[in-house]
């Protein structure tokens, strides 16, 4: 008993080693420097002055400065719009593919995630070629148009996997008890289809709200977001300090939304957890 | 007027016909059932009337009114799915209310209506709790409570207990006839045991392929059987193929190939070398030693071959001259130890001669 134990520990730390260094070395060690770094002060050509005590410094900056805090909207604009537009585009077509007879299925999630096979950066580019003539290039809509096309797939695939596993029992009896098409949908399909809905908002709001590569290359030079600010601060403005603090900040933004669609989810999926 | 009229209707799938012809009628306030090994038509005539599907031919009408082109949301009856269908993501006062919200009902009357529902069904206790946080039985009478809750003209039970298992499913079964008759709503309940629909049902349809093959009240289902195949879905029965001796008004004399001659009766003008079957229930069977005499007009010698206690009787194979192995079911009534007639005994199996029936096909 003793030792089956003792095996069943060792097995379980050899199996979570690998992924605890690599979180360590990664994530948590990168996080911990800039969080140190977000208190110093910028060196004179770049990197970090000597220390010299902590520094808030940065933090004043970006609090006092509006533009900051517009960007930073903007950001959250940007990734609520691009989140709420996918889930519109995606809704049907998963419902579709969900319903689609078992062999045309899998081709269909096949052609959904076909994108993927080339890189991300040349898709882009191509949107150059598309949007250039239409004289959308450098704009706010190119800006909204890469990004849903970007994310649309993880939208997607969380829904359709939720939508896939719904019993069709369920839409009979509320039809068998007096439900139209449209009660159907909003009584039982949609509060239903919410855990998807969660994991894919989920999916496509934190990327886009730390996209750096879309508006560096669709937009034009007022529709910087967050992420090409701390570029700004880091290669440009060689304000290492700063950079770190926007890069907090964005970071602790995101967790909150996430924490938050947790708090909510955690109330709104009473019950569906059951089916999905 | 029937509550409900099926005018020779029928489905097809393709190349196979799924429902042939089927003509019957529900009347108001019946337990009807729908009985039938799988694959037999019984589901389909059931979703055809919910409005799920629709017949090539005949017409369905409730109240005298043709169903055809009103959508199941329009219709006034409602089913209980064989997997339950609740609505995982609301409660069970939820589910019971959603037929009352679809009504357009006001908010005081759906919340008393479901609290009597859930009354009805012993389930007040459980009305916030989630379906998947209650039993299988529980689970049940929720969607009993959903069905019944609006007043349907007609509540359709698809297999609904089928899930269960047996010890529950008897209690349901008491619970469903005592729950029928207090509601006074037509059932009309479709079944593969054919246990469960003689002990619910006031009519039962027996089906075959397609067909209605016969629709009786269980006791006479069960003591008048229309042919070989009802009687031999029905219950236990043993099947002699015979050949008509002679008949007259009261007695008819059979002959089985290498047993004998059988003595019944039939009411039926019957001629003399038509062929057909005899159809004898184990429980009518006595069987006595070789030695004991028996005031009874049909005795054959056989030996016991196998014997099956199965407590409150037991179950007798005994074989006859002729190599047929003949069952027979006695009571273990007596105090004390059951006494047996063991393997290899030689017995005489006899019955009266209004105990079997001969049928024709």
């Amino acid at each position: 008993m003793a030792r089956h134990a003792r095996v069943d520990r060792l097995a379980r730390w050899g199996m979570t080693l690998p992924p605890t260094v690599f979180l360590l070395a990664f994530v948590a060690a990168p996080a911990l420097i800039m969080i140190l770094a977000s208190f110093r002060e910028p060196g004179e050509f770049g990197g970090l002055a000597p220390w010299n005590g902590a520094s808030f410094e940065a933090y004043r900056f970006l609090l006092t400065d509006i533009i900051y805090a517009e960007i930073f909207a903007r950001s959250l604009l940007v990734a609520v719009l691009t989140t709420l537009i996918c889930l519109v585009l995606a809704y049907p077509l998963a419902w579709l593919i969900a319903r689609s007879p078992k062999r045309r299925r899998d081709l269909l999630v096949l052609l959904v995630m076909l994108p993927f096979a080339s890189n991300f950066l040349i898709r882009i580019y191509a949107w150059i070629m598309l949007l250039g003539p239409l004289n959308l290039l450098f704009s706010p809509w190119a800006v909204m148009i890469g990004m849903v096309y970007v994310h649309l797939p993880f939208m997607v695939l969380p829904l359709y996997v939720n939508l896939e596993r719904h019993d069709p029992a369920l839409l009979e009896a509320a039809r068998d008890l007096g439900a139209g098409a449209w009660t159907r949908f909003s009584r039982i399909t949609f509060p239903l289809s919410l855990p998807g809905i969660y994991a894919g908002a989920a999916l496509v709001f934190i990327p886009v709200f730390g996209m750096f590569a879309v508006p560096e290359l669709l937009g034009g030079t007022g529709d910087i977001l967050i992420a090409n600010l701390i570029k700004e601060e880091f290669l440009q403005n060689r304000d290492w300090p700063l950079g770190s603090a926007l890069s907090i900040l964005l970071t602790v933004a995101v967790l909150a939304c996430a924490g938050l669609a947790t708090l909510a989810a955690r109330r709104g999926f009473k019950g569906t957890e059951a089916v999905s | 007027m029937a509550l409900l009229e099926l005018r020779n209707v029928t489905r097809r799938f393709g190349s196979l016909e799924a429902v042939k012809n089927v003509s019957l009628a529900i009347e108001a306030g019946e337990f009807f059932t729908l009985l039938g090994p799988s694959g037999c038509g019984k589901t389909t005539i059931l979703r055809m009337i919910a409005g799920f599907d629709a017949p090539d031919e005949g017409d369905i009408l409730l109240d005298g009114q043709s169903l055809s082109g009103v959508p199941p949301e329009q219709r006034p009856l409602h089913t209980v799915f064989q997997s339950y269908a609740l609505f995982p993501h609301m409660t069970v006062a939820g589910n019971v209310a959603f037929p009352l919200e679809m009504a357009g009902r006001p908010k005081d009357e759906i919340r008393r209506r479901v609290g009597e529902a859930l009354e009805l069904v012993h389930l007040v206790a459980k009305a916030e709790s989630f379906p998947h946080e209650i039993s299988g039985g529980e689970k049940q009478r929720v969607a009993l409570a959903r069905g019944l809750v609006g007043r349907p003209r007609l509540l359709l039970l698809d297999e609904s207990l089928g899930a269960l298992d047996a010890k529950l499913r008897e209690q349901m079964q008491i619970e469903l006839i005592a729950l029928q008759r207090q509601v006074g709503i037509a059932f009309v309940f479709v079944t593969h045991a054919q246990d469960e629909a003689l002990a619910l049902s006031h009519r039962v349809a027996v089906m075959r392929a397609g067909r209605i093959e016969q629709c009786d009240e269980p006791d006479r289902l069960y003591t008048q059987p229309a042919n070989r195949f009802v009687a031999d879905f029905i219950g236990k029965v043993n099947l002699i193929d015979v050949e008509v001796l002679a008949a007259s008004k009261v007695l008819l004399a059979l002959r089985a190939p290498g047993l004998g001659e059988i003595a019944a009766s039939d009411p039926r003008p019957l001629r003399a070398g038509e062929s057909g079957t005899f159809a004898l229930r184990p429980e009518l069977i006595r069987i006595f030693g070789r030695k004991e005499s028996a005031d009874l007009k049909n005795r054959f010698e056989g030996k016991v071959k196998e014997l099956l206690y199965l407590g409150d009787v037991t179950l007798y194979k005994v074989e006859l001259a002729n190599g047929f192995v003949i069952e027979a079911l006695m009571p273990n009534a007596a105090p004390g130890r059951a006494k047996f007639h063991e393997v290899g005994d030689p017995v005489a199996v006899c019955w009266r001669h209004d105990a079997g029936l001969y049928l024709r096909e």
